[in-house]
């Protein structure tokens, strides 16, 4: 269905050739069930699932086997029955390619799954319902894996009504090469667009639209009879214009709304939520279905040999999945994670599928020949022209290049969304991009060392002073005790009693001890407990407790009868 | 570092951009040949002999690969702007020299593509005007104007024997610029001085057409987004506004807008030159203030100062000041409220 709504043109944007024909023309096809699966822990934006199971466990397919932990997190779950043969660092999807922890499942063959319950979702309590749908380890699948039970919650209202007034679905799906979420939009449009629905009742959004860019047209066709076979015209379906980045949440927002989310903020602070369609697919699994999200849609596609969509449960090795679609061709030189423009190399095939795989693209030199060598940037301001946050790339790229991070960060660095559409018009062939994610890096890591030498700093000063004050202290507890011994020589007898000495021997035994262990601690550096890395303002009051206690001691010592010199 | 994006925009690279600048500089070349004989030939060819030398010796003595750096054929740009700048049946070394100043002085020292202060064309041409201001003025006449019309072998010859079997000053006469200036210097009437021969209908004769031509290799160049409007637009604009002014003051002493945009080397600058990504400022806004106070230098020092043509000076004046323009006008980022840009970018560290 043809919109009324009004769309604006966000500011810049690239056309790069789509290849969406080679991996959109066939339906999903299942993945076979595999012997193995590597189901990693941190799979979402956030803190890691906590394991629930230990090596030798039996599992279910679809049992919780790594919790949430912390708030910004969701569950993991077991993609097939079988038995857990390790918890150990495996390698991952990750740009970094270091290693992570995951969960080793040996499938049993047999695919037992636990049982499913279906939510009540009109009549659930909204935060029972948000916490069933972090139990079921929902995240964003368009890539940013934020666990979605947060961003389904429309947060504090102000006069009863929802803070948040729109819901836009995001079906762009502007890199180029990746379909999966078309697929899933033909495929399953009557699902998703129920999901939505789930989506719009828990947010109170007013509006919801799905936006699906314009080379999509079989989506759109399909959404739109969804849409009229359930006789309902709750959803807007707006096909908004073809341009890369045009699938990103601020210019999606922007496109089909006209708001500019404000710099550092989130759409939400202008009552915007945006999910992606896989997104919405998966609520409507685990909602009607009690599914957890244990599979998603993923395309391979590139040089292999039959590109096209495939269900992969999280787990699954991407050399499997390479292997269902034919394999890579002969010439392949490696994988991309995700899309050309934002992706990022494979280090090691035995990574599996997470929820935030969305592509696995098998490069060739034909398809991706080696860049050009980079000459110097002549300003031509192609760049600047492309970039839809209106940055200035080559101003950033010169004081990135030049180390002159500050000056960087001055033309608004941290605004830059890495989308690539610099890199990708600069006649230079500049990698500019790689120059951000080195100067963002370069600044990160500077501002923890500052931090951390402020804190040394700190301890250190506070060591000093503290040092300073017992010396101090020792030195006025002398006079004194000297003052008391004299004045009491001085009027009575001090006798030779034996007693008193013995006494006075343990006393001063005991006193030397304590002093002695906390000077090896001191010297040391040590501080009795674990206070590295504390905000300052728990520093601070530790360092008051220990300055009271400090004097406490003292005054301890102060009381101490007659210790002699 | 080789991350994302893993594709580039096809067949775009340097060398691409800086062909397309030179196919639009066609036309002009063609109808300059037609009115003022084949004489630029020779001086497009020897400009390019030279640069291309220049080039290769500078990139070996600091060391440079010379594929890439040659391939990128900004310093052909360079050769063929100052060429169509300079007098065409100019000495030989008259060119060498100019390109020196461009190629070595103007880019090399300053550090190589992408790196220069100055649009290092125009330093080729104000050093030339600087340093052997009688030779600059020997441009060939339009056809019908010079006592004799040139053909190719006696370019050739006249470029290289200099004053050998014919003699240049049958060839030459000044230019419209330079008439209108020491005509109106000496108090004649307007319409006295419309009718001489080296006036056309609007400018210079024959450089009217030339100057057109300029423009439709600049809507060419627009038309591939080579270049964006703003700088063209308000370059025109300055010079048209300006001329406009001073006209309405004194119609006398002053020629109008028409005159000065078809005239000397306006139209080539504001399309060719002053668009100069390197040099020019680089922010929309800054765009417009750069080329529009060019365009008022240009007429400024036409009408004023002691050049005939202020181009060239106008656009080096305004280098220098790109950086700074650049600085204070900063586009607003996107998400970005209007207020926290007033003023300018805050210049941290
Ligand atoms: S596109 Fe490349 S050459 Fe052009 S201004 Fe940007 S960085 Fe410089
Ligand atoms: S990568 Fe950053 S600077 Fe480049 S176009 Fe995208 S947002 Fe702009």
């Amino acid at each position: 269905m043809s919109q009324p709504r009004k769309l604006h043109n966000f500011p810049g944007g690239v056309h790069p050739a789509g290849h969406k024909a080679e991996s959109n023309a066939s339906p999903i096809r299942p993945m076979p069930l595999l012997p193995r699966y590597v189901v990693p822990l941190r799979q979402h934006i956030g803190t890691p699932a906590r394991p629930l199971v230990q090596v030798g466990d039996r599992v279910l397919k679809g049992q919780m086997i790594g919790a949430a932990e912390g708030y910004v997190s969701t569950a993991v779950h077991a993609p097939t029955s079988g038995k857990v043969t390790a918890i150990e660092p495996r390698a991952v999807p990750h740009p970094s390619g270091l290693f992570d922890e995951a969960i080793v499942i040996e499938a049993d063959g047999e695919d037992r799954s636990i049982g499913m319950q279906p939510l009540d979702w009109r009549t659930l309590d909204p935060s029972a319902l948000r916490n069933r749908i972090r139990e079921m380890g929902l995240a964003g699948l368009g890539g940013a894996v934020f666990p979605s039970y947060i961003k389904l919650n429309p947060g504090a209202s102000r006069n009863g009504a929802s803070p948040i007034h729109t819901l836009i679905l995001n079906g762009a799906e502007c890199e180029p090469w990746i379909t999966c979420d078309d697929r899933l939009m033909r495929e399953r449009a009557t699902q998703m667009l129920e999901g939505a629905r789930i989506m719009g009742h828990m947010l109170g959004a007013r509006t919801v639209i799905v936006g699906v860019e314009d080379n999509k047209p079989e989506a759109i066709a399909a959404l739109t009879k969804a849409l009229s076979e359930a006789e309902a015209d709750d959803i807007e379906i707006v096909t908004v214009p073809t341009c890369y980045p045009g699938g990103g949440g601020k210019q999606l927002a922007y496109t089909l709304t006209g708001v500019e989310v404000p710099t550092g903020g989130l759409s939400t602070d202008v009552g915007i939520q945006v999910f992606n369609v896989g997104t919405a697919f998966s609520l409507y699994q685990a909602v009607m279905h009690g599914e957890p999200l244990i599979s998603r849609v993923v395309t391979v596609t590139g040089h292999v040999g039959t590109p096209g969509n495939f269900e992969a449960r999280v787990g699954t090795p991407i050399s499997d999945l390479l292997a269902a679609a034919g394999g890579s061709l002969e010439g392949a030189s490696g994988e991309i994670i995700g899309g050309p423009m934002m992706g990022f190399d494979l280090m090691d095939l035995a990574a599996p599928v997470t929820k935030a795989v969305n592509c696995v693209l098998v490069k060739s030199p034909a398809l991706f020949p080696p860049k050009p060598e980079a000459l110097p940037c002549i300003r031509c301001g192609a760049c600047a022209r492309a970039c839809p946050v209106e940055l200035q790339p080559f101003e950033m790229y010169w004081f990135s290049r030049a180390r002159d991070f500050g000056k960087a960060q001055g033309y608004n660095l941290f605004d830059c969304i890495e989308c690539g559409c610099c890199s990708f018009v600069c006649p230079s062939h500049i990698p500019l991009v790689d120059y951000y994610r080195f100067a963002k890096s370069e600044i990160w890591e500077r501002e923890r060392e500052k931090q951390s030498s402020d804190q040394a700093r700190t301890r250190h000063e506070f060591k000093t002073y503290r040092l300073e004050r017992e010396k101090q202290e020792k030195a006025d507890k002398f006079a004194k005790a000297a003052a008391e011994t004299k004045a009491k020589a001085s009027t009575a007898e001090t006798g030779d009693d034996p007693e008193a000495a013995k006494k006075k021997a343990i006393l001063e035994a005991a006193l030397a001890r304590a002093a002695k262990a906390k000077e090896e601690m001191t010297a040391a550096g040590l501080k009795p407990r674990n206070v590295e890395n504390l905000p300052p303002r728990v520093e601070q009051e530790i360092a008051e407790i220990e300055a009271r206690r400090g004097t406490a001691v003292a005054d301890t010592e102060a009381e101490m009868p007659k210790v002699d010199q | 570092m080789n991350g994302s994006p893993f594709t580039l925009l096809e067949r775009n690279s340097v060398s691409v951009v800086m062909l397309k600048v030179m196919a639009a500089l066609i036309p002009a070349i063609i109808a300059h040949a037609w009115f003022f004989g084949p004489g630029i030939w020779v001086s497009l060819l020897v400009c390019s002999v030279f640069a291309i030398g220049l080039e290769t010796l500078m990139l070996l003595m600091r060391g440079r690969p010379l594929g890439p750096f040659l391939k990128d054929g900004s310093v052909l740009v360079t050769a063929w702007l100052l060429a169509l700048s300079l007098p065409t049946l100019a000495p030989w070394w008259l060119y060498a020299v100019g390109m020196i100043f461009s190629v070595v002085v103007a880019k090399h020292l300053y550090g190589g593509l992408g790196q220069n202060l100055f649009n290092p064309a125009m330093v080729g041409y104000a050093a030339l005007i600087v340093s052997f201001p009688m030779y600059m003025t020997q441009w060939p006449g339009p056809i019908g104007v010079a006592v004799q019309s040139i053909n190719l072998g006696e370019a050739f010859d006249l470029v290289f024997a200099g004053q050998g079997s014919v003699s240049v000053d049958a060839f030459t006469s000044a230019t419209a610029l330079d008439t209108w200036k020491t005509q109106a210097r000496l108090g004649k009437p307007v319409a006295d001085i419309l009718v001489m021969p080296a006036f056309g209908w609007a400018g210079g004769r024959g450089q009217e057409l030339v100057s057109l031509m300029y423009l439709l290799g600049g809507l060419l160049l627009l038309g591939n987004r080579l270049i964006t409007w703003h700088i063209p637009a308000a370059f025109l604009g300055g010079v048209a506004f300006t001329a406009w002014g001073l006209h309405l003051l004194d119609p006398g002493q002053h020629a109008g807008p028409l005159f000065h945009l078809l005239s000397g080397g306006v139209m080539l600058g504001a399309f060719f030159i002053a668009t100069d990504p390197v040099t020019a400022a680089s922010t929309p806004r800054g765009k417009l203030i750069y080329a529009g106070m060019a365009g008022l230098i240009t007429v400024l020092i036409r009408n004023f100062g002691g050049y005939p043509d202020g181009v060239a000076f106008s656009i080096l004046l305004m280098n220098v000041a790109a950086p700074f323009i650049d600085t204070y006008t900063q586009p607003r980022v996107f998400g970005h409220k209007t207020s926290d840009q007033a003023g300018g970018r805050k210049d941290t560290a």
